[in-house]
């Protein structure tokens, strides 16, 4: 189901994303990057090495640890005519900066009676299980989802990691890019020349009739991986990755679900109130009339994300445990996730 | 004072345009035809005028939930502005900001700004947009005295200087935040005291004053466009109404007397008494620049109350732009 031909190059997620924002300073004069650490440093994760050294510091600026200026840096910037990516270094510190973010990235245009253009781009790393505690470690992009205004994107793997951060940055709305920290190692073949994987446009990653899995960031890879595992039983999913949350593709799953009967929505983030609550929803408007089962949610219990390995192990959905939930769908037993009053 | 007659007509035509249009705007408000907050300028005047006078058309400001000033200033449509006030359709925002997200980015005012101290990040990423250019342009962020008191206030006065970007920050003290007198929310008395641990020049002027404030603004603006970066003004003024609206549904927060002292420093009839004593201009002159911004706001109310207010099919337009195609060259 991919747009172009990825080709015979294997590149990292990190490196996909680090290609995308150097090929497109190369094509255009108006983009440039900010944020804590990105310049000689490289960026936390190394998403931002090297560019530095090949832009110069006009176009590659260490900013203050300042969340709410590196923000209105971009905005401002934006709506005087060029084109940022500005740097959140994970996406626990866009909480600092949510009144740039939301009352004025998200609304100026509106605000302006839609004669402000916001090409701009915020980039953070999401996502738990590197020990990093509860301030390191959240997956807060049900709260961006929330806010019109914005568009949101989730990459699973290298290629779509390229392919959206191109779009991103071309886009003429306000974007905010989420990378996994645990996926920027993972590689893949991704193509050489800079191409748009299309906002809004969700990937089936696996084809089946059994049940529809909908997934995105790392989740997408444990829900493949919870495919296999059921393919074994002779169980086939379908794993529709949406990779960009806001604006959603509605279409493509609601499409799956009426021919497998069965939807289940798989995310990192805290269950209560979380993306698939929306994604639930949504289905059951669209296609109540073909569900064999309620829609299941298999993600994080409501607690804040824990330090310890054991713990944290316990806290992030898995393969085994989205096979399970898979299962009880079928099976119509409604026993999933950790016990919790709310979620 | 050693400004051209000229440029001291421009600034009291500046100052006699905002105030004409807020005190048309509070009388509108008080026969409830605007909808909404109204926050207004009127006694503020020369610090807006005396600023914006010192500044180039592509040159940009950030402004305040009390922005109408900053945008008249800056050369704003009394006719767009009264009907964006009055959330018609043919207003600035198309009747979707209103008074406290009133705008025009073709003259560089980008945005009054409902949330205190907002402005001047935004101020930041246009000045750095600005040096980024190359071509000499600056943009000033306007906030009050308390919005020193916020965050996003010092992340955007640290990031400015840290980067050395040319931008001006003025600072309007009028002494209250919202209800609450500035001697309540700061240790300091003045807040240029600031300015220093950015490393930032700092000066106070009299914000009466319009061509103290002028001096001040043409100086910092200069420097900023020289490369050298950012600094702060501190124009020591005061509001004649209240925070919200003129009556302020009666709230007694400021004496009596300390309202009276200000308003007889009037910043635009002193600048009158100034200029003609100086024989710069005749009452005549004076008399006539009213009549002929009278006339303007005149029409602007006529142009506002005709106007159609927006068809409900606009309501979930101007969300998301459509794409442009970049050239690749800098815009």
């Amino acid at each position: 189901m991919t747009e172009i031909d990825p080709g015979d190059r294997k590149l990292s997620y990190v490196m996909a994303f680090n290609e995308a924002v150097r090929q497109a300073m190369e094509a255009d004069e108006n983009v440039f990057a900010a944020g804590e650490d990105i310049g000689a440093f490289g960026g936390v994760f190394g998403t931002y090495g090297g560019l530095q050294a090949t832009f110069g510091e006009h176009r590659v600026v260490d900013t203050p640890i300042s969340e709410q200026a590196i923000v209105g840096l971009g905005l401002g910037a934006a709506v005087t005519g060029l084109r940022p990516i500005v740097d959140l270094m994970f996406m626990d510190f866009m909480c600092v900066a949510m009144d740039q973010i939301v009352n004025q990235v998200a609304k100026i245009k509106y605000m302006f009676g839609g004669k402000a253009r916001v090409p701009l781009t915020i980039t953070t790393a999401g996502g738990a299980g590197l020990s990093a505690g509860a301030q390191h470690s959240q997956s807060l992009e049900a709260i961006l989802c929330h806010i019109p205004g914005l568009m949101v994107v989730y990459p699973s793997n290298p290629y779509d990691m390229k392919g959206l951060m191109t779009a991103c940055i071309r886009e003429d709305n306000p974007t905010i890019m989420v990378k996994h920290k645990r996926l920027l190692g993972m590689s893949a073949m991704v193509p050489e020349e800079a191409y748009e994987i299309p906002l809004g446009k969700a990937r089936i990653l696996r084809k089946g009739d059994d049940a529809t899995v909908v997934a995105y960031g790392r989740m997408a890879n444990e829900a493949l991986a919870a495919a296999e595992l059921l393919a074994g039983d002779g169980i086939e999913c379908e794993v529709i990755d949406p990779r960009t949350l806001q604006p959603f593709d509605t279409e493509t799953v609601v499409e799956s679900v009426r021919r497998t009967n069965h939807a289940v929505v798989v995310h990192e983030a805290v269950r209560f109130c979380g993306l698939g609550a929306e994604i639930a929803a949504q289905i059951q408007e669209e296609a109540f009339d073909y569900l064999d089962a309620p829609v299941a949610r298999i993600a994080a219990p409501f607690s804040p994300v824990p330090f310890s390995p054991v713990l944290e192990q316990q806290y992030i959905p898995d393969a085994a445990r989205i096979a399970t939930g898979i299962r009880n769908v079928l099976e119509r037993q409604l026993a999933f996730g950790v016990a919790s009053p709310n979620g | 004072m050693d400004l051209s007659r000229e440029v001291q007509m421009d600034l009291h035509r500046r100052m006699v345009r905002i105030r004409l249009f807020e005190e048309a705007a509070g009388r509108l408000a008080e026969s409830a035809k605007l909808p909404g907050f109204l926050h207004l300028y009127v006694g503020e005047e020369a610090v807006a005028a005396g600023v914006c006078g010192a500044l180039n058309d592509d040159d940009h400001i950030t402004s305040t939930h009390r922005g109408h000033g900053h945008l008249v200033a800056k050369g704003g449509n009394f006719r767009q502005m009264m009907a964006e006030l009055m959330a018609k359709s043919t207003g600035y925002c198309k009747g979707k900001g209103g008074s406290m997200h009133i705008s025009d980015l073709e003259l560089g005012m980008l945005g009054a700004n409902g949330i205190v101290g907002a402005g001047s990040p935004i101020a930041v990423g246009a000045g750095f947009a600005n040096k980024y250019r190359g071509r000499g342009q600056v943009a000033v962020a306007f906030f009050g005295d308390g919005a020193t008191n916020i965050g996003a206030f010092h992340e955007a006065a640290n990031m400015a200087a840290a980067l050395k970007l040319p931008v001006v920050f003025a600072c309007e003290n009028n002494e209250y935040g919202e209800f609450t007198p500035r001697h309540k929310t700061m240790a300091i008395t003045d807040v240029i005291d600031r300015a220093a641990g950015y490393g930032m020049p700092g000066v106070i002027v009299d914000g009466m004053d319009v061509v103290a404030v002028h001096e001040a603004a043409t100086e910092a603006v200069a420097r900023a466009r020289r490369g050298e970066g950012p600094s702060m003004i501190e124009a020591k003024t005061y509001r004649f109404y209240n925070h919200h609206g003129i009556q302020n549904l009666g709230l007694k927060y400021r004496p009596d007397d300390e309202v009276a002292v200000w308003k007889q420093r009037d910043p635009i009839f002193t600048f009158e008494e100034r200029m003609i004593e100086a024989a710069t201009v005749t009452a005549a002159d004076v008399e006539r620049q009213w009549q002929e911004q009278r006339d303007d706001i005149a029409d602007a109310i006529r142009f506002a109350e005709d106007s159609p207010v927006p068809d409900v099919d606009q309501l979930l337009v101007d969300i998301y732009s459509t794409r442009t195609e970049t050239t690749g060259s800098v815009s």
